[in-house]
């Protein structure tokens, strides 16, 4: 029997079902209503506790960096069967780039300490850098595999098969490590209302930049800023048809048109 | 700005579409250096004709994946004196390891995702499409370079210079200690026959709507008859129905078509942020709020198991 410790990266986003918007003051996506847990990273919570059950011992601990002190999504995971979560909250981070989130993360992930293995999703359902990551691996000088659509663990080693644009790798890194891992890579468990009512005492440490020691975040540590928003030319209206058993040859005739065919 | 490099990739020995791309930009705002994985001895020219007077080259990886590796190899030529004003990389798995690593090698901010570049004097702006492409947001860069930046396939359109074939210089990846520890240890790459998903003029692509595995078949008859080739939402890539070469989207392929029909999708802004730079969408759904109906130019409202079969059966028959 072996132990197992992993941390899982969980973003909690606005509910990607609602329209999502910009805040005309900062530009920035609205990020004060409820947040949820990325379903991106439910994929990462389900693969970690996968991983420690198999070792049979150890546990999955959860780092986020979100707004206002929100904890929901950190719940949900919770719930799915992750032991306990740092959150770093903090009015100063709004509008931190990606790097700086990355660098945040990573000092809470030191705070944690003690991981064999650091999870996060390839990307992102709302801001998509995709970079947050690798950045954390650099940042905590750590070996990485992103893209991960499989991932198994033997004796201190991870193997994982890489997808890549016309198939996939198979690539073995000695632990600690962080991999990245894509939707798909295992089925996320849905919480049980026991799990849902033992989340509610599980320990969330709640934390801020300050007191990680990281200054020069938000608006003043980001490399960047918004200067302008515009919409995209929109297409023109097209013909839209119900199909009275007849509706292939409308294609048919649009396709001749076209003279494709 | 004077010096700017391109991060160059380079498949089945020649450079890629989104290399050449970003080339033919970059030579419109700068003296253009290429940065390439493993040997350039073989892309110098290709890479020289589309703007490129300079290329370094890694030399082979030893198995090592290229994030952290070509990332050192980089920060090891900045920190020699030759340090660029910008570096442009394709949106790609790769080129988005490369990138992030090597933004906290330099502590650089870096944005992905792009499709635009503007630069007034030393201001470098970038704009990313967001809300499935209609709202565009533009970013400028604060501070001092290198700006990084990635950029998604097609946002330009590579054109030849004419240009001689470029000098190569060796930028050699050093020691990477432990975070060079992964290592690949196999390459598997799957099979596909017709015209590439993302170069094809005809693009047929399948969803959920399509109900099971089996009915994916009729999207590969329909793109085989059309002479292009078949494509599908990330639905039915995680169900495993198809593999992830097939994927059209803002994690998939960028499409461009001419013909772009969709089948039992629904239009997910990460879908269409994919294909919506095609000329002509045909839509076939069988929910006529399905927000693929509101880029499509031909929208029909239907089942695909009954409107596939009818519309293969006549393209058959010519
Ligand atoms: C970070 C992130 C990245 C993503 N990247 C991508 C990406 O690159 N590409 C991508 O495609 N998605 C991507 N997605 C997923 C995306 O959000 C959608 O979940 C996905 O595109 C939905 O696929 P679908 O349209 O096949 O399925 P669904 O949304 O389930 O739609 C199925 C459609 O089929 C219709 N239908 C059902 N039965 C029939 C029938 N018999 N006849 C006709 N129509 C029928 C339904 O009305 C429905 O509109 C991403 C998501 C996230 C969070
Ligand atoms: N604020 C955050 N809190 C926790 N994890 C995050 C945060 N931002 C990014 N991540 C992790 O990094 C992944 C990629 O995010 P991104 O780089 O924003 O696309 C996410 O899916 C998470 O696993």
């Amino acid at each position: 029997m072996g132990v197992m410790n992993v941390i899982v990266c969980v973003k909690q986003i606005p509910d990607p079902a609602a329209p999502g918007a910009l805040d005309p003051s900062t530009n920035t996506l609205k990020r004060d209503g409820k947040l949820i847990l990325d379903e991106s990273d439910s994929y990462g919570v389900e693969m970690a506790l996968q991983l420690v059950d198999k070792a049979g011992g150890g546990e999955v601990s959860l780092v986020s960096m979100a707004p206002n002190g929100e904890v929901s999504g950190l719940r949900t995971a919770l719930a799915m069967g992750a032991a306990k979560g740092i959150l770093i909250s903090d009015p100063s981070l709004q509008g931190s780039d990606a790097l700086t989130t990355a660098k945040v993360l990573a000092a809470a992930i030191q705070r944690a300490g003690g991981f064999d293995l650091i999870i996060a999703a390839t990307e992102s359902s709302d801001g998509y850098t995709g970079t947050v990551p690798e950045q954390i691996a650099e940042v905590l000088g750590l070996p990485s595999v992103t893209f991960a659509k499989s991932l198994t663990i033997t004796d201190g080693r991870l193997d994982a098969q890489r997808q890549t644009e016309d198939g996939y790798d198979e690539v073995t890194c000695p632990l600690p490590a962080l991999v990245s891992v894509t939707a798909g890579v295992v089925e996320p468990r849905y919480p049980s209302f026991k799990g849902i009512m033992a989340a509610k005492s599980k320990p969330v440490d709640t934390v801020t930049a300050a007191d990680l020691g990281i200054t020069s975040v938000g608006w003043a540590g980001a490399g960047q800023t918004i200067s302008n928003i515009s919409q995209a030319e929109a297409r023109a209206a097209g013909t839209i048809v119900e199909d009275d058993g007849e509706g292939f040859a409308q294609i048919v005739a649009y396709l001749e048109n076209l003279k494709v065919i | 700005m004077s010096n700017i490099w391109v991060f160059a990739q380079v498949a089945n020995g020649a450079a890629t579409s989104g290399t050449l791309e970003l080339l033919t930009k970059a030579r419109t705002l700068g003296d253009v250096t290429a940065f390439v994985v493993g040997d350039a001895s073989g892309v110098a020219a290709a890479l020289g004709e589309y703007g490129a007077t300079k290329v370094y080259e890694t030399g082979d990886l030893g198995g090592s994946l290229p994030g952290v590796a070509v990332a050192s190899a980089m920060k090891a030529v900045i920190d020699g004196g030759d340090s660029p004003d910008m570096i442009l990389f394709p949106q790609s798995a790769e080129a988005r390891d490369v990138v992030s690593r090597l933004s906290v090698k330099l502590d650089k901010t870096v944005l992905t995702n792009n499709v635009e570049i503007e630069v007034v004097g030393g201001t470098v702006s970038v704009t990313t499409p967001i809300f499935g492409g209609n709202t565009l947001v533009t970013t400028t860069f604060t501070g001092t370079g290198p700006f990084l930046a990635a950029f998604r396939p097609k946002s330009f359109t590579a054109e030849s210079a004419g240009g001689p074939a470029a000098a190569v210089t060796a930028a050699p990846v050093g020691d990477l200690g432990a975070t060079g520890a992964a290592k690949v240890t196999a390459v598997h790459v799957e099979e596909s026959s017709g015209p590439k998903l993302d170069e094809a003029g005809i693009v047929v692509s399948g969803g959920r709507g399509l109900g099971e595995a089996a009915k994916y078949e009729m999207v590969e008859q329909l793109a085989k008859l059309l002479k292009g080739a078949p494509g599908a939402s990330r639905a039915i890539v995680d169900a495993g129905w198809v593999p992830y070469s097939y994927q059209v989207g803002q994690t998939g392929k960028v499409v461009k078509p001419t013909v772009y029909i969709a089948a039992g999708i629904s239009g997910a802004t990460q879908h269409m942020v994919g294909m919506k730079g095609a000329k002509n969408i045909i839509a076939i759904n069988k929910d006529k709020e399905a927000p693929i109906f509101g880029i499509a130019d031909l929208g029909i409202v239907g089942d695909v198991h009954k409107v596939l079969p009818k519309l293969i059966e006549a393209l058959q028959g010519r």
